[in-house]
């Protein structure tokens, strides 16, 4: 009995298109485009039909080549997995539908290129979603990895330079994990994650396990950005094209928070998660700060990134099912919003020539769908309600008042009152900034609060994902009790 | 003391490697010798896999009919060896994307010594 083939689809088709996009971009780029949206929207739609299967009939699994698990390798869709899965697929999709406009106007020769990578990048970030297997998913880490160096690296001039500082954070980061690994297989073994999850229960914590075990978190607190261990991500967000971030954003480093639970899933919530939880605070209060002092609209919505990173760390390690839960929920919101605000980033850079936070004046009037979208998520961003961002913070609140860590509720009130002022400092420059006449010089055609929005492509997607925002801030109670809370591990 | 070394010398070895490539990553200042150093600690990581697969005198990796389940000592697990060809792929990928970056910063900016790069950035601005 093999098992459903639903979870080896998923990478499987994105690989396959990978492959043949480049094929079909020989012959004409348009269709290298329509076989990429299609094999995203196939992707999306069947990791929606599994989580759904998933629901209904318990966790799915499959057996590469029918050897039965401890030997062969396994994909398992659980509630948590197939959750994931949707995020990555769905969020995938709609950035490659912005994507083809944008790449367009920014690097027209590599489009093709890029529809390619872009798949690669989704093919290791669905694979390691749904292995089960712990040397598996280093592979797909690694894919995934490869696919997003290269990504970032087409940006413009500078972007080599940060797409190699990435490169090697990335490969430290994969090297630890891999070692850690050796750890773990050495004693116990076995790859396979519930074997290992079994095995490791009934002997309780050793040395080489739990040196194993923090050597794999701190591989995979480097690729989820997880301060101190942040430093790739500001400049590669920042020089990579917009088409890329908006892509590599929002599900990149999400994925590698939820390769973090898997670990400490594995040994049921080690002790080590105490001082997780407190870097994760650092880096929640850090990013915030940091965030403020930037003057480029992309690299402050990085410094976010590495906050708000921070939160689903701080939630996972809390080990209450509250507190995971409002992670777990925050990965969803934090890539609907991240989406959105690279998206207009994107196109805010595209029509308005700039980026700098302080040359924003007249965006609301060229762009108010775009602007419109940007409220909603920087709304969601400082969790206002009825936006999705709200709630995930509500969990997490809940989450440290039940387990009694003041100190974490602090850092979160003061981080949404520091989101607040480095989002309202976009909004003030762009709504309220007075006219002045050395602006006026410089910048004519904005004076002339025409409408210019970006293409309806790009707009599009863009819309989509701020909807998703505002529906799963209203809708977040079917979501959490029918989905999430089937996938909260016993604490 | 002594029995700590003949037991684990190898381990020791692959420390000492370990830290070599993360030494060279990250005090090294010219972006090839970063490579290097990078090359090395994934080498230490990989050999301490190929390490754990080995046994002395062992050398059938599957079970041999002629041979029989009754001598374990001659058989050993040829798995770790097995997941370090795909982790050799991967080094091997990485090194290559990890030149092409190089050789594109060099034709941007004429150098790989990071500081003089870091330097002709700023002018940039």
């Amino acid at each position: 009995m093999i098992g459903t083939p639903i979870p080896l689809l998923i990478p499987i088709t994105y690989l396959f298109l990978s492959l043949l996009v480049p094929l079909l971009g020989w012959w004409r780029a348009s269709a290298a485009w329509a076989a990429t949206f299609a094999g995203a929207a196939f992707a999306a739609f069947l990791s929606f039909a599994g989580l759904e299967k998933v629901l209904t009939e318990g966790v799915l699994h499959y057996r590469l080549g029918g050897w039965p698990p401890p030997i062969g390798i396994e994909f398992v869709m659980d509630p948590l997995s197939a959750f994931l899965e949707v995020v990555v697929t769905g969020i995938g999709f709609l950035v490659l539908l912005y994507a083809r406009r944008s790449v367009a106007v920014e690097m027209p020769e590599r489009a093709v290129p890029f529809a390619s990578l872009a798949l690669l990048l989704l093919t290791g970030l669905s694979g390691m979603v749904i292995t089960g297997d712990l040397f598996n998913l280093y592979v797909f880490l690694e894919i995934s990895a490869l696919a997003g160096y290269a990504l970032v690296a087409v940006g413009g001039r500078r972007a080599s330079f940060s797409a190699f500082r990435y490169l090697t954070m990335g490969t430290v980061g994969a090297s630890f994990y891999l070692l850690g690994l050796a750890f773990l297989y050495i004693t116990q073994g076995t790859l396979n994650m519930a074997d290992m999850a079994r095995l490791l229960a009934l002997q309780g914590y050793s040395v080489p396990v739990v040196s194993g075990i923090l050597l794999m978190v701190l591989g995979a607190s480097l690729k989820m950005a997880l301060f101190p261990m942040h430093g790739w991500l500001p400049d590669a967000y920042t020089h990579a094209s917009s088409a890329a971030t908006a892509l590599i954003a929002p599900i990149g480093t999400k994925v590698a928070a939820y390769v973090m639970i898997r670990i400490l899933m594995l040994t049921g919530f080690p002790p080590i998660i105490g001082w997780i939880a407190w870097l994760a605070a650092a880096g929640i209060l850090a990013g915030s700060i940091l965030a403020i002092a930037q003057t480029n609209l992309k690299r402050m919505l990085a410094y976010s990134s590495v906050a708000n990173v921070g939160y689903i760390a701080l939630g996972v390690c809390l080990a209450h099912p509250l507190a995971f839960t409002g992670a777990v929920l925050h990965i969803l919101n934090h890539a609907l919003m991240k989406a959105v605000l690279f998206q207009a980033a994107g196109g805010i850079a595209q029509k308005m020539g700039t980026l700098h936070l302080f040359r924003l004046r007249g965006l609301p009037a060229r762009m108010p769908l775009t602007t419109l979208a940007f409220l909603i998520a920087v709304f969601s961003m400082v969790g206002i309600p009825p936006t999705g961002g709200f709630f995930s913070k509500i969990y997490l609140l809940f989450g440290t008042i039940e387990t009694r860590s003041w100190a974490f509720l602090v850092v979160i009130l003061i981080s949404t009152l520091l989101n607040f002022f480095y989002f309202f400092r976009v909004i003030e420059s762009s709504f309220f900034r007075p006219d002045r006449g050395a602006d006026l010089k410089r910048e004519p055609a904005a004076e002339a609060g025409r409408r210019d929005e970006m293409s309806l492509s790009m707009l599009l997607p863009m819309l989509v994902l701020a909807a998703a925002i505002l529906a799963v801030g209203i809708w977040n109670g079917p979501i959490v009790e029918g989905v999430i809370a089937r996938g909260v591990p016993a604490f | 003391m002594m029995e700590l070394i003949r037991g684990h010398y190898v381990y020791l070895l692959l420390v000492v490697l370990f830290l070599i490539g993360l030494y060279g990553m990250m005090v090294k200042r010219n972006l090839m010798k970063k490579i290097i150093g990078m090359s090395i600690l994934q080498s230490s990581v990989i050999l301490l896999y190929i390490a754990s697969g080995f046994k002395d005198g062992a050398t059938v990796p599957v079970l041999d009919p002629a041979l029989g389940p009754d001598y374990p000592n001659a058989y050993l697990n040829p798995l770790p060896h097995c997941l370090m060809l795909t982790a050799i792929v991967v080094a091997v990928v990485t090194l290559g994307v990890s030149f092409a970056l190089i050789i594109d910063i060099y034709r941007n900016y004429g150098t790989i010594e990071e500081p003089l790069l870091l330097e002709r950035m700023k002018d940039e601005e």
